[in-house]
This record gives structure tokens, C-alpha cells and sequence, in this order.
């Protein structure tokens, strides 16, 4: 916004919309282009994308191909500057992260007025996961749900995917075997699972290529290993 | 009919790919000799090139500028080489990178398969982060892809 005229800004102060002054406040009428010389231009009947229906994109879909050159520019740009395959993939998870944070509400509000609330227990959060969230980004739901059957970590949850979208078309290197490029989708369950408030670590593992994996080369995992502070709620829940 | 072996060469003459499908079609050659064949074929590619029999591209240019300024097709060069024993297509991409493919003198729809071909190329090498242009393709799912389709082609 600073670059809106100190004029300009103050006329809207007054009005409702402060968070969008160059929306809402100066030009009043129709043709309120900003004439302002910056960087950012709004169409003259001044509609946003703030202002298009939460509704109308719901079924539409993206290419393929275009998503993929995308995605690869998105790992390219995350490769630069970095030291390490696990740097790598904490970068890609936090582009990730606040497109979760977002979903996790867009998606809600696209649910019948009944079942508008949140996930109040893990269970019902990972299937929210495993079937809304999945059916939105890849127009399918995850392939398996399982706990981990580790006595020791009762706070890992896995999801796994047998061919992610995001590595359709992503062979890595042999000298990079640990990365998994799902990272990035693992980034978004976490802003999911972080805007829901049950806070966890979800990182993306390839199962691909060994006993079983042979017909899923890119098989993923997605571990959540939630917060203490999460199971410890949880319980008090159970016995409540 | 059988696909022998496909070749891919950058737009400076340089191998990026090879891979043999069938034993027995084509001698056997070390890496560096199909270092040697990629860069002699593209030079003689250039070659093939220029000798047009329609002539150059300054009278074809005169000829169609009566017709709304349709430029013609520049001329492609080398496109099939026949033996004996086996049959040569080649397929230059807008970019200049050529593929070679090898199959027996009896194959059919071979600018179909080409076409396959470079689809795959374009999905499993260009759209993969990991890969940097002009560089030699070490690509698995490429690999995988490719095999699988040509052994299907192969058994048919």
C-alpha cells in the first residue's frame, strides 16, 4: 500500500474498508484505475478477486502442464542458496504451508451449512485431509490412512498417496535420493493441520521401489507426527 | 517389426540420450563411438540441409511474397535413411534437438511412435526440475516410460 498516495489513503480512513483502500475509497464511481503509478493495477469496474464468489472455481479445473512447469520452477527456485537436501525440502514445505492455512478455511465454508465446523479430534481431521483437501488439490482422495503401529510414537499418523500429482513428472537424481518433492504437499497438511490448531510435523517420505513398492515407484508417505500438546488434549477429550 | 535404438542429439551436436531396446539389430558400439556418430550426423545434418532442390530461401522468399507473406517451411534436412538392414528416422524439434530412431526396414507408423517419443520428452525431461537443458538426460521415469512403451511396440 505505501505506494498510494498519502492523499489517497486518507480519504478512506474514514470509510469501512481500511484494509483495501485502493478498492473500496478513492475513486468512488466506476473508472477508479489507479492512476498512481504503481505497481499494482486494479481493473476499472474496481472488482478483485476478493470480490468473485467463494463458489464459482469450485469445480473448474487447472492444466496439468502449466501446474507442472510451475512446480518445477517452484523447486528450482527453492534449489537456489541452498546447502542441503533437508534445507531443500523445508523450504519447499513452507511455500506450502500458508496455501494449507488457506484451504483449510476456503474449504470449509464450501461445506454444507451443517457440517461447517472444524475438526475437533485428530481422526476426523486426517480424513478431512484424506478426502476434502485431496479431492480439491488432485480431484481424488489419498489412497490409505494408517497409525502408526509403533508403540513408542503414538503421535504418527501416516497418509499416503501411491503416484502424487506433484512428482508426476519428477525423476530425482541419484545423488538427491532422500528428496521428495511432495515435501511441498506435505507443507500444505501442515498449514492444514497448523490453521485447525493441531500442530505437527509432516514430512514426505518415498516408499517407492521397495518389496511391495514395485508397482507404485512414487509411492509417498506423508508422516504427521503431531504436538504433545495435542495427544495430551486428546485424551482428556476421550475421557470427557 | 522391431525398434532398434534411439538416439538424442542436442542443437550443438552433442549425444544427450541413447538407449538400445533390441539385442542383435544394430552392432554393438562403445559410448564413445556414439559420441563420434552423434556429432558426424549432425554435421552431416547441416549438410543435408542446404542442398535444396527447390532451391535457396531468397527465391522461395520472392516467389510467395505475392501470397500474403506465408513464410515457407525452412528446409529440413536428412529426415529418412534406408539400408539393408535397418531404417533411420529422424526428427528435428522446433528447438533443434534431433531424434534418431532406429527400427528394422518392416516398421510402421514410425512418425507415430516419434511423436510418442517426444511427447515423452517433453513430459519427463523439460518438466523436470532436475534436468538442465543441453545436458545429458538421466531422467528415470523417462527411462521407464520409454522402455515400457517401445517393449509394447516391440511385442505387438
Amino acid at each position: 500500500m505505501s505506494h498510494l498516495g498519502p492523499g489517497k489513503a486518507s480519504t478512506s480512513v474514514n470509510g469501512k474498508d481500511q484494509i483495501l483502500p485502493a478498492i473500496g475509497g478513492p475513486g468512488g464511481g466506476g473508472g477508479s484505475s489507479s492512476s498512481s503509478g504503481g505497481a499494482l493495477r486494479y481493473p476499472s469496474n474496481g472488482k478483485t478477486i476478493y470480490h468473485r464468489p467463494l463458489n464459482r472455481s469450485k469445480t473448474s479445473e487447472l492444466s496439468q502442464a502449466s501446474f507442472a512447469y510451475l512446480f518445477s520452477e517452484m523447486v528450482s527456485y527453492a534449489q537456489r542458496r541452498v546447502t542441503g537436501i533437508q534445507e531443500l525440502e523445508k523450504r519447499l514445505n513452507l511455500q506450502g504451508h500458508p496455501i494449507g492455512l488457506k484451504l483449510l478455511d476456503l474449504l470449509l465454508i464450501r461445506e454444507p451449512p451443517r457440517s461447517q465446523t472444524r475438526p475437533l479430534n485428530i481422526i476426523t481431521l486426517l480424513h478431512f485431509i484424506k478426502i476434502n483437501l485431496w479431492m480439491h488439490l488432485f480431484g481424488r482422495q489419498a489412497d490409505r490412512l494408517e497409525k502408526s503401529s509403533d508403540a513408542a510414537t503414538p503421535d504418527e499418523y501416516m497418509i499416503i498417496d501411491n503416484e502424487p500429482l506433484v512428482n508426476a513428472y519428477i525423476s530425482v537424481p541419484k545423488e538427491m535420493s532422500q528428496l521428495n518433492c511432495a515435501a511441498f504437499v506435505a507443507g500444505i497438511i501442515e498449514g492444514v493441520c497448523d490453521g485447525a490448531v493441531f500442530p505437527a510435523r509432516v514430512t514426505a517420505h518415498s516408499v517407492g521401489g521397495k518389496e511391495e513398492g514395485e508397482m507404485w515407484p512414487g509411492k509417498t508417505v506423508f508422516l504427521v507426527k503431531f504436538q504433545p500438546e495435542v495427544l495430551e488434549r486428546e485424551a482428556l477429550i476421550g475421557k470427557g | 517389426m522391431t525398434i532398434f535404438a534411439l538416439i538424442i542429439i542436442n542443437k550443438a551436436g552433442g549425444l544427450i540420450y541413447h538407449r538400445t531396446f533390441h539385442e542383435g539389430g544394430l552392432q554393438k558400439i562403445s559410448t564413445n563411438d556414439y559420441l563420434v556418430l552423434a556429432g558426424t550426423f549432425h554435421g552431416v545434418h547441416a549438410i543435408t540441409a542446404r542442398l535444396n532442390p527447390l532451391g535457396n530461401h531468397n527465391t522461395n522468399r520472392l516467389s510467395s511474397s505475392s501470397s500474403a507473406g506465408i513464410r515457407p517451411d525452412p528446409p529440413s534436412g536428412l529426415e529418412v535413411l534406408e539400408s539393408e538392414n535397418f531404417r533411420m528416422q529422424c526428427f528435428t524439434t522446433m528447438t533443434g534437438i534431433k531424434f534418431l530412431l532406429f527400427s528394422d526396414t518392416t516398421q510402421t507408423n514410425v512418425d507415430i511412435i516419434m511423436r510418442r517419443v517426444y511427447e515423452m520428452y517433453t513430459d519427463y525431461v523439460m518438466k523436470n526440475p532436475f534436468y538442465q537443458l543441453e545436458m545429458p538426460v538421466r531422467c528415470d521415469l523417462f527411462d521407464r516410460k520409454l522402455l515400457s512403451y517401445i517393449r509394447e511396440m516391440n511385442s505387438r
